[in-house]
């Protein structure tokens, strides 16, 4: 199957299906847009069914189940087992705040196949500060214990920034104690609400180093334990990350109210022409949605990405970031060290003050 | 660090954890096996003893329905499924 610009297509793995922007946490590095989808146009039970299907037929074989919090949605037990029937791998992406043991048992009967919580620090106070709600650890935790009971695979999320980065050991050894089988540790990266509270966020050179350091440690000491996944601090790095790995490449993303974007946070490019579940299939989607094609393989690319000998590894990097920070998506990701504008990074890295965050609510 | 090889007893029953499928999706070409953050592409052997893995059958009672159904010798597809079972097991994708 070949893309309408000569392209070959590739087949999606993946599904971000963002059910709603609702969300009782108001985390300062949400990845969610800054104008967030309302309540009322928000996708019904029927037409999630219809994506989940389409997806699973498109290729698609993992379904992360992600918002805001998905269990905001009263149909959540209907939508998971309606993905799953699809068929797709359901994975639900929760803050944990908000889920009752009813509910996640719910889940469970509907066939759930993991669970992924996120914990934002290691000390109650903190996290707690950090989420911009009272009483989230406890009861984050309390919902890890009651997944872990029913015999569902774990997974914790750790948002690591300057805050907290220096306890990723004791939020390793939280996972652990829980039993959880897998921690990801993904340092923020800067969209969106981030991007917003990038000074406040942004962790000093020497937190990097120790943190990778830590991570190297702890996958040693921890090994056949539990896994340890992490995400690099891109404003630290010498390489882009090839984001999504490669846009249209792998997976796809439907927003609460139906718009399907290449990453979460796609939008964020001008000009960019999106399409919509309620009006056009998603294989349609997928094949000719002139946002899925902007980006697609490496005829889009400028110097030095267009020979560059990495171009079908990191695929230029990020587009959205490129065009947040130098205002063109058509630029080279300015985190790689080949990129005109890469001194920049350094700059935007050093800016550091520790003002409130902004919350996002 | 490397586990000794684990011994997988005959009459042991195998079975795929909570949150590991195997799954037919004829977009990706077949049989697909999937586990948090993970897919696999089995090849036809592991699909046909992946499928026997069902919390039932023993390793012995897979080894002769396989050993049956390709008509190959006992011994060498009882060793086959071991091996195969084994290296599942120690990426966390099956229960013994």
């Amino acid at each position: 199957m070949a893309a309408g610009n000569g392209q070959v297509l590739h087949k999606p793995l993946g599904l971000l299906a963002e059910l709603t922007h609702r969300c009782p946490l108001a985390c300062p590095y949400c990845s969610n847009p800054l104008h967030l989808d309302p309540r009322n146009e928000e996708l019904d039970t029927a037409t999630w069914t219809r994506v989940f299907q389409e997806a699973a037929a498109l290729g698609v074989l993992q379904v992360h189940i992600s918002g805001g919090e998905p269990c905001s949605r009263r149909d959540i037990a209907e939508l998971v087992q309606a993905a799953h029937d699809a068929p797709l791998y359901t994975n639900l992406i929760t803050s944990g705040v908000g889920v009752s043991n009813e509910k996640i048992a719910a889940l469970y009967d509907a066939g759930l196949d993991h669970v992924q919580i996120s914990i934002q620090d290691s000390v109650a106070a903190s996290a707690d500060h950090i989420a911009g709600y009272k009483g989230a650890y406890e009861r984050k935790n309390a919902l890890a214990r009651e997944v872990m009971r029913l015999g569902l695979p774990l997974t914790i999320n750790v948002v690591v920034h300057r805050a907290n980065t220096d306890r990723i050991e004791e939020m390793v050894d939280q996972a652990v104690a829980l039993d959880a089988s897998r921690i990801e540790i993904a340092h923020v990266q800067y969209y969106g609400w981030a991007l917003k509270n990038r000074a406040a966020l942004m962790p000093t050179q020497e937190q990097v180093e120790r943190a990778v350091e830590t991570v190297e440690a702890l996958r040693a000491k921890h090994h056949g334990r539990i896994v340890i996944d992490a995400v690099v601090p891109d404003y630290y790095a010498r390489l882009p990350k090839p984001c999504v790995g490669g846009w249209g490449r792998r997976s796809l993303n439907v927003t609460p109210a139906g718009r399907v974007l290449p990453c979460h946070a796609a939008e964020v490019i001008p000009d960019l022409e999106f399409w919509s579940v309620r009006e056009h299939s998603l294989a349609e989607i997928w094949q000719s949605s002139p946002a899925f094609n902007a980006f697609r393989g490496t005829d889009w690319m400028q110097e030095p990405c267009r020979s560059c000998d990495r171009r079908e590894q990191d695929f230029g990097g990020c587009r959205c970031q490129a065009y947040l920070l130098t205002g063109d998506a058509r630029t080279a990701d300015p985190v790689c060290h080949k990129a005109p504008n890469h001194a920049l990074v350094a700059e935007l890295a050093a800016v550091q003050t520790d003002k409130p965050y902004v919350y996002r609510r | 660090m490397t586990a000794a090889p684990r011994t997988i007893a005959d009459d042991s029953v195998p079975r795929l954890p909570r949150g590991v499928r195997l799954v037919d999706s004829p977009a990706q070409g077949g049989m697909v096996l999937l586990a948090p953050e993970r897919v696999f592409k089995p090849d036809p052997i592991a699909i046909e003893i992946l499928k026997r893995c069902d919390g039932k059958a023993t390793v012995s009672a897979i080894a002769d329905a396989l050993a049956a159904a390709y008509s190959a010798p006992r011994e060498r597809v009882l060793a086959d499924i071991k091996t195969l079972l084994g290296s599942l097991a120690d990426k966390q994708l099956l229960e013994l």
